[in-house]
């Protein structure tokens, strides 16, 4: 190797060394140009947030000012004495923390029984839920509720928690998680006579802590959310999501322009938490499964 | 490890798997059944509960099947100048943002990958509208948008250019949802871009350069063709979600001026559930079903047999 580059014609190494000077200059501009990028996807947020601490009468006198003489807080006290916020944070806080729980726990199993069980089957189960994957669950959405009507189930939480428990995405994360735990591992278990019970729950599980984490991440953020679903099967104002209520202020009387900027702000707060504690797990769940 | 050590405990673990096969059926249908049940009632209920009613002059608001009407239902949506309306609106919804969807992210993701330091800012700065509920971003840029008084108004007068009527006109409509579906939805190619970009080992670019290709040279000749699948994977991902448009322009636009930019899936919506042709709007379900079915199928055999001739 040393011998290699030392051999090299000196000619060679001088127009490499060009190279990495244009390269970076490249590199700079490259930096500015996507810096300047991102600065620009960040002035909705950044327009919207200043805009909703500004008072009503500004916003009516100077609609595009970023700059107030008295902030205030006003928009954000009366989306929540207005509105039924508080409520819909309950709604979809719910929600969506039991469409995790459930579903971490139904897909984590088929795909531990998928992963290290061998029975009769097996192949065509993994088969018809690869197909599943193919299922545009926002276009069935009709046929979806006359199936819940007939279960009985519209209007009540489970009618939005059950279906985001059937997700074949999940299966595969987990399926190719518990794949990474050696066969030795669990071979070792058998033979020290645990059940298959114990060594998903006390051996396995605790080693994908990365695949719950994705899985947990993403079904929050969808079932959070959804929007189409929950329009049609909670009717009811304080049953609402939050997406669904807000989506109602739009072009509604009586709410002036800070108010509803503060409700988007309150809307998406929780999520854009999540995404800044999470952010690494959330991208990288993204790239190893690829599936929106 | 040596051989000596190694043999008895093969067979000892051949001989107890053996004898376990039944116990492994068991336990694994067992792990497997309450995801199956949730699975088949919960995404094959809805396909066939919509092929059944299809056949059916189902009224939505009633808790019966109503009388069987063959095919009259889908010879109706098939007929219905409406439907093939809304399904070009979610055709030209698709080709509008389909291509910045899929070569701006890449183009941000090369840039990005030039960059050493403080690569959260642009993760931050692209991802973080996708994690924003569509009513968040909706109501704000009904904000932006508003005439005369809206940002976008703002700069554009103030640069000199012509102001599109955003949500009262049919082409400012479609630029509105396509500008804010970009900016929306932008960030998830470019982390998918992105990832595949750090699996690209550096050596490659390392001795492309020693070899004296400069920097967009390394990009056309390397970059590029190592993320071919990873454009198509964007590229089906992209048409799919585009095809399945509707948080954005329901609740932006209501279905444009006159229903002019109305997807299909506001179509179902409206006959499904406002004139209660449950009936109808099963057939109208089953053909776009079947259209995005398709797609994916066609992606997913053509990725498996590229699969298997790699």
């Amino acid at each position: 190797m040393t011998t290699a580059t030392l051999s090299r014609p000196a000619k060679r190494k001088e127009r490499s060394q060009a190279d990495k000077l244009g390269s970076k200059t490249f590199n700079r501009l490259a930096a500015t140009c996507l810096t300047l990028w991102a600065l620009l996807w960040l002035v909705p947020f950044a327009f919207t947030v200043i805009t909703s601490f500004r008072p009503a009468t500004e916003i009516t006198a100077n609609p595009i000012s970023i700059w107030s003489d008295n902030w205030t807080f006003e928009a954000y006290t009366a989306a929540f004495r207005l509105n039924s916020i508080g409520w819909w944070y309950l709604n979809s806080f719910l929600i969506s923390t039991l469409s995790v729980i459930l579903t971490v726990i139904v897909c984590s199993l088929i795909g531990f029984g998928l992963a290290h069980l061998r029975f009769k089957g097996k192949n065509v189960l993994a088969v018809v839920i690869l197909a599943g994957l193919m299922v545009p669950m926002e276009a069935l959405v009709l046929p979806q509720f006359i199936e819940f009507r007939a279960l009985g189930l519209l209007g009540t939480y489970w009618a939005l928690i059950l279906p985001a428990t059937a997700s074949p995405v999940a299966v595969f994360v987990f399926r190719s998680f518990f794949k990474g735990i050696p066969d030795q591992l669990i071979e070792a278990a058998r033979i020290d006579g645990a059940s298959w019970w114990r060594i998903y729950w006390q051996v396995c599980l605790p080693l994908t802590r990365p695949a719950i984490s994705a899985v947990s991440i993403f079904t929050f953020v969808t079932t959070w959310n959804a929007f189409l679903w929950p329009l049609l099967v909670l009717t009811q104002t304080k049953s609402q999501t939050i997406p669904v209520g807000l989506s109602g202020l739009l072009g509604a009387t009586g709410v002036n322009q800070a108010e509803v900027l503060a409700s988007a702000v309150l809307g998406l707060l929780p999520l854009l938490a999540v995404f800044l504690v999470a952010q690494r797990q959330i991208t990288q769940g993204i790239a190893s499964t690829g599936i929106k | 490890m040596t051989t000596t050590t190694t043999a008895p405990a093969v067979a000892q673990v051949r001989t107890t798997s053996a004898e376990t096969t039944g116990r492994d059926n068991k336990a694994g249908w067992l792990f497997s059944t309450p995801f199956l049940v949730l699975y088949g009632l919960f995404l094959v209920g809805p396909v066939l509960v919509g092929l059944v009613i299809s056949f059916f002059n189902t009224a939505t608001v009633k808790n019966e099947l109503g009388a069987f009407v063959a095919f009259e239902n889908y010879t109706a949506v098939l007929g219905n100048l409406d439907f093939w309306k809304s399904m070009w609106h979610s055709t030209l919804f698709t080709l509008l943002t389909v291509p910045f969807l899929v070569v701006l992210p890449l183009v941000a993701a090369i840039l990005a990958s030039r960059i050493v330091r403080n690569r959260w800012f642009f993760r931050i700065a692209f991802f973080a509208p996708f994690v924003v509920p569509s009513a968040s971003v909706a109501l704000i840029f009904a904000f932006l948008y508003a005439p005369e008084i809206g940002l976008f108004a703002k700069v554009l007068g103030g640069i000199g250019l012509p102001v599109p009527d955003f949500l009262g006109s049919t082409n400012g409509a479609w630029l509105a949802v396509t500008i804010l579906t970009v900016w929306w939805t932008f960030g998830f190619n470019f982390v998918l871009y992105t990832a595949a970009l750090q699996d690209i080992p550096e050596d490659t670019y390392e001795a492309a350069a020693i070899d004296g290709a400069s920097a967009w040279q390394q990009m056309r000749s390397i970059t590029v063709p190592l993320l071919r699948p990873t454009i198509g994977l964007v590229l089906m991902l992209q048409i799919l979600a585009s095809l399945k448009v509707f948080d954005q322009i329901f609740i932006l636009l209501a279905g444009g001026p006159n229903l002019t930019t109305r997807p299909v899936i506001q179509y179902i919506y409206d006959t499904g559930f406002t004139t209660y042709r449950g009936g109808y709007a099963a057939a109208a379900t089953m053909v776009y079903f079947l259209i995005l079915v398709a797609i994916s199928a066609v992606w997913m055999i053509a990725t498996r047999r590229r699969g298997a001739d790699a």
